[in-house]
């Protein structure tokens, strides 16, 4: 599995690219090679649905950030009072990842998943369902409640963006507010 | 257990990108960073040793799938963090427009 | 003419994005209906049919598209989606419980298989693809409206 290292390597450093560089244009580049390399840990970790969707959503996040950044860079200075911030955020992201490696010891190894749920799914999704991709009988037939609220969320999103987007009409000067009562 | 910890080491990458920048695009940038390292984290779970991905075939018979059911959370979790992301960036067109600047520490104002 | 030919990209982008746009319509259709026998689904296929339109108004200008399917059309659709969605759930109190699978699921590997979920994919479709390309409308509006203001 050194396929998987080396992308693992590839994202991280993409991420240290897009934390340090100060050109926004650049960044949100930096972002787009972390997902599109995220797509292709998918495939070799043997899940095709992931692959298609996680492609296809990086390529709409870009055009939507790069609609935000273009020629809106502005020259940022640090302030003082830096070296105490960064010590005491490094400072906590460090007992976090000795906490995580302590926990990490209770995982099952990777490479050996205890699928106590999934076995049934997989013995039973061709003649419960007449599905053939397990994934689609899951998130269509036996757990269809997730599908729901994923469609809500969606629905939610557009009326939050559509709020923030409106143009709040202005009155002309000297006409009155009429109560609606009235 | 190595690949855990360099996903976790992602994880805490994206978090140091939140917390620290002033920048309002880069406080976007550091929440997806977190939002891809949690979904491979689940998709690395799922994976079992020399095992095929989880559809069927009429010529073969498949003995040994992957887990399919991180697969089916992953799933949604990709269309919601593309929504998320497209209202912080709608908010963050509307903070330039009104301010001026995307530098979190010169939006101070509250206005009614 | 010549406001129309100013915006957008330039000649060789609008040929191609003009030959190329029914072809990345159908492929999002084969994901959408394909999605019980082969990886795909409703969520990638949905996204898919909306970057076929964002292509098409990145290429063409604002204008030519709005023409073409206008902000009320575009709400229609998710709509219709979702109640679509929904009222596929609630047909499954005919049979018993709430999303029961009640259409006859006919022999595995075949187009019309599988009861009630390609219909599931394609509301899901319906929904995400309109619902993306709203959110998307909705941000170069913002856009064109600054600019209009200064």
């Amino acid at each position: 599995m050194i396929e998987l290292y080396v992308l693992l390597i590839i994202m991280i450093i993409g991420a240290i690219i897009a934390i340090r560089v100060e050109d926004l244009l650049s960044c949100v580049i930096a972002v787009g090679v972390i997902g599109l390399s995220l797509s292709i840990a998918f495939l070799i970790l043997k899940a095709p649905d992931l692959a298609i969707t996680q492609l296809v959503v990086e390529i709409l996040c870009l055009i939507i950030l790069i609609r935000a950044t273009l020629r809106k860079d502005l020259p940022f200075s640090a302030t003082g009072r830096w070296v105490l911030n960064t010590a005491i955020v490094l400072f906590f992201i460090l007992i976090f990842l000795a906490a995580a490696a302590k926990c990490l010891k209770d995982l099952p190894g990777f490479g050996y998943p205890m699928m106590n749920v999934s076995k049934e799914y997989i013995e039973k999704a061709v003649e419960m369902t007449g599905a053939v991709n397990v994934v689609s009988a899951i998130i269509l037939d036996f757990r269809a409640y997730d599908t729901l609220g994923e469609a809500t969320i969606l629905f939610t999103a557009v009326i939050g963006v559509l709020a923030i987007v409106r143009k709040i009409g202005k009155k002309k000067e000297g006409t009155k507010i009429e109560d609606e009562h009235e | 257990m190595i690949l855990y910890l360099l996903c976790l080491v992602l994880f805490s990458l994206g978090i140091y990108c939140t917390v620290r920048k002033r920048n309002i695009i880069k406080i976007i940038v550091g929440i997806m960073i977190l939002e891809y390292s949690v979904n491979l984290f689940f998709a690395l779970i799922a994976y079992k040793e020399n095992g095929r991905a989880p559809i069927y075939s009429e010529t073969q018979d498949i003995l040994n799938m992957v887990d399919p059911l991180p697969h089916a959370l992953v799933l949604t979790a990709i269309v919601i963090g593309l929504a998320t992301t497209a209202l912080l960036v709608a908010i963050a067109i509307k903070i330039y427009e009104k301010y001026g600047t995307f530098d979190i520490t010169k939006i101070r104002e509250l206005r009614g | 003419m010549n406001k129309q030919e100013q915006q957008g990209m330039t000649i060789i982008v609008k040929t191609v994005t003009r030959l190329t746009f029914g072809l990345i319509l159908l492929y999002g259709a084969y994901i959408v209906l394909h999605g019980h026998v082969s990886p795909g689904g409703g969520f990638a296929g949905g996204v898919i049919i909306a970057l076929a339109f964002i292509n098409l108004m990145l290429a063409f200008g604002r204008d030519v598209t709005l023409k073409k399917i206008s902000k009320g059309s575009t709400s229609f659709f998710e709509s219709v989606g979702a109640i679509l969605f929904f009222g596929i759930a609630l047909l499954g109190f005919i049979g018993g419980c709430f999303f029961l699978n009640i259409l006859p699921k006919g022999a595995p590997f075949r187009l019309f298989s599988a009861g009630i979920i390609p219909f599931c994919n394609i509301a899901i479709m319906l929904k995400v693809g309109a619902g993306i390309f709203a959110i998307f409308l909705a941000l170069v509006l913002l856009e064109t409206e600054a600019k209009e203001r200064k």
